[in-house]
């Protein structure tokens, strides 16, 4: 009876992932590509926000990532605590820089969406707030990886640190609504709107979102194995030294 | 316990720097702000809490890295880590020291700089009592963050990386409650906020320190 815990083992998960990746990364190029190309293309202009509505493909699916890659990282520290599995730790570690990319993604393009129509690249508004805070926090843990020299050190104490800003990452969240309250500046847009965007603009979102759920595996896949053949070399070179 | 807390209290205010730099950094911070913003006191008055506010967690900041560095150079660390004294207790006592020389002296002189920057009437005691509700909790996170960074030559930049988003949430219901207070506003709702954050990081956060240390001496 195979397990899903096999797949802690780095020959394993290479194998596997070396078989699933030309797939996965296949089909997110295809996904990704329809949608956002229906997206940018054959989607008409919103009438109050004209053609700038169309950087939602973009921005929408890149914050879903942002925060579903911390989520990840979180899954797999509490496994490489629980488990001690090497793979999910470098997993964690893989995943981070792709999830500080998205954060900056959704950052960017949600700069751009928002001078048009808000009049403004930035306000202090608690959801931009608190996607800021999670940039600081993913910059925080990938040093904190970098910093230390010892892989299974550096894999206990990012896990805990992952843990203990997941908690605060979501105090902040709460601590930037309430600090928001009695300020001016209304929250003119949320990513809630997906319920009241129409179906042009709903069907290529959906798969633009899945094309940037399938990139985000590919990349995790892809950085993983990266992780594991640096660990793997290092161990070598190590050797080779010590003969 | 108490002997281990006697020591770095001593320790705190005897070997140089520690206990008068953080002050001097807040009155410094505060000193620059008018220079920064220009000589308005209605504006001074308008931005005091924050100002404060954040003053006292760079001051705080500042100190971090001293909690646990020089007893991990001179090895007394090891020593107390092998102590018939649960990690937990070791750093809640560190925090507790750390915040008796830092976080105590910063809320006593805070409301003296509120003058310096035309700080208004009504806003003396929430200042007072959101440093005091608060400081323990940066006190805390702290401690954490020393914990993790303990073994990193110059770790001093990435402890402030990793510290400064977990103190946002502190920063945040403080600062709301000291401009609250200052603007003649009812202040209760975000110092109770601010007690709920400090009480729960005083409750788990110490265990989390004591895990990351453990890993750090092992």
């Amino acid at each position: 009876m195979s397990s899903l815990w096999e797949y802690a083992n780095p020959r394993k998960f290479i194998a596997t992932s070396d078989r699933v990746l030309p797939w996965v990364a296949g089909l997110s190029l295809l996904t990704l590509t329809a949608g956002l190309v229906w997206g940018f293309w054959f989607t008409p202009e919103e009438a109050r926000q004209g053609a700038s509505v169309k950087i939602i493909f973009l921005h929408v699916p890149a914050a879903l990532m942002a925060i579903n890659a911390w989520l990840m990282m979180l899954v797999a520290s509490l496994i490489w605590i629980v488990r001690r599995h090497h793979v999910s730790a470098l997993a964690a570690r893989a995943a981070a820089p792709v999830g500080a990319v998205m954060t900056v993604i959704a950052l960017a393009t949600g700069a751009l969406w928002g001078q048009p129509i808000w009049g403004t690249w930035w306000v202090w508004d608690p959801r931009l707030t608190s996607f800021l805070i999670l940039f600081l926090f993913y910059l925080g843990y990938i040093a904190l990886w970098s910093a230390i020299e010892d892989d299974d050190t550096a894999a206990d104490l990012t896990s805990v640190l992952c843990l203990v800003g997941s908690v605060f990452a979501v105090l902040s969240r709460y601590a930037v609504n309430f600090w928001n309250q009695g300020l001016h500046q209304p929250a003119s847009l949320s990513l809630d709107r997906e319920e009241n965007v129409a179906n042009v603009f709903y069907h290529p979102l959906l798969l633009s979102i899945a094309g940037f759920v399938l990139l985000f595996i590919a990349l995790v896949l892809l950085r993983t194995q990266t992780e594991i053949r640096a660990r793997r070399m290092r161990a070598l070179l190590a050797r080779e030294r010590m003969g | 316990m108490i002997a281990l807390l006697m020591r770095d209290l001593k320790l705190g205010v005897r070997a140089g720097g520690g206990f008068g730099l953080g002050l001097a950094f807040f009155l410094i911070v505060v000193t620059l702000v008018p220079f920064g913003v220009g000589p308005r006191p209605d504006l001074h008055a308008s931005i005091a809490p924050g100002i404060l506010w954040l003053g006292a967690l760079l001051a705080c900041l500042l100190s971090l890295d001293r909690i646990f560095a020089l007893d991990w150079e001179d090895g007394s660390l090891d020593l107390l880590a092998t102590a018939p004294l649960p990690m937990e207790a070791l750093v809640s006592i560190k925090a507790l020291a750390h915040w008796l020389t830092t976080g105590l002296p910063l809320v006593l002189v805070a409301p003296v700089l509120g003058i310096l920057l035309n700080l208004s009437a009504s806003g003396y005691l929430p200042l007072t009592l959101s440093l005091l509700l608060g400081t323990p909790a940066l006190s805390v996170i702290g401690t954490f963050g020393a914990a993790l960074t303990v073994g990193i030559k110059r770790g001093g930049l990435l402890l402030s990386l990793l510290v400064l988003p977990l103190y946002v949430p502190i920063l945040i219901f403080g600062a709301e409650a000291a401009r609250r207070g200052a603007e003649g506003l009812p202040y209760t709702t975000p110092l109770v906020m601010l007690a709920g954050i400090t009480c729960g990081t005083i409750a788990l956060l110490p265990f989390a320190s004591a895990s990351v240390l453990r890993v750090n001496l092992r």
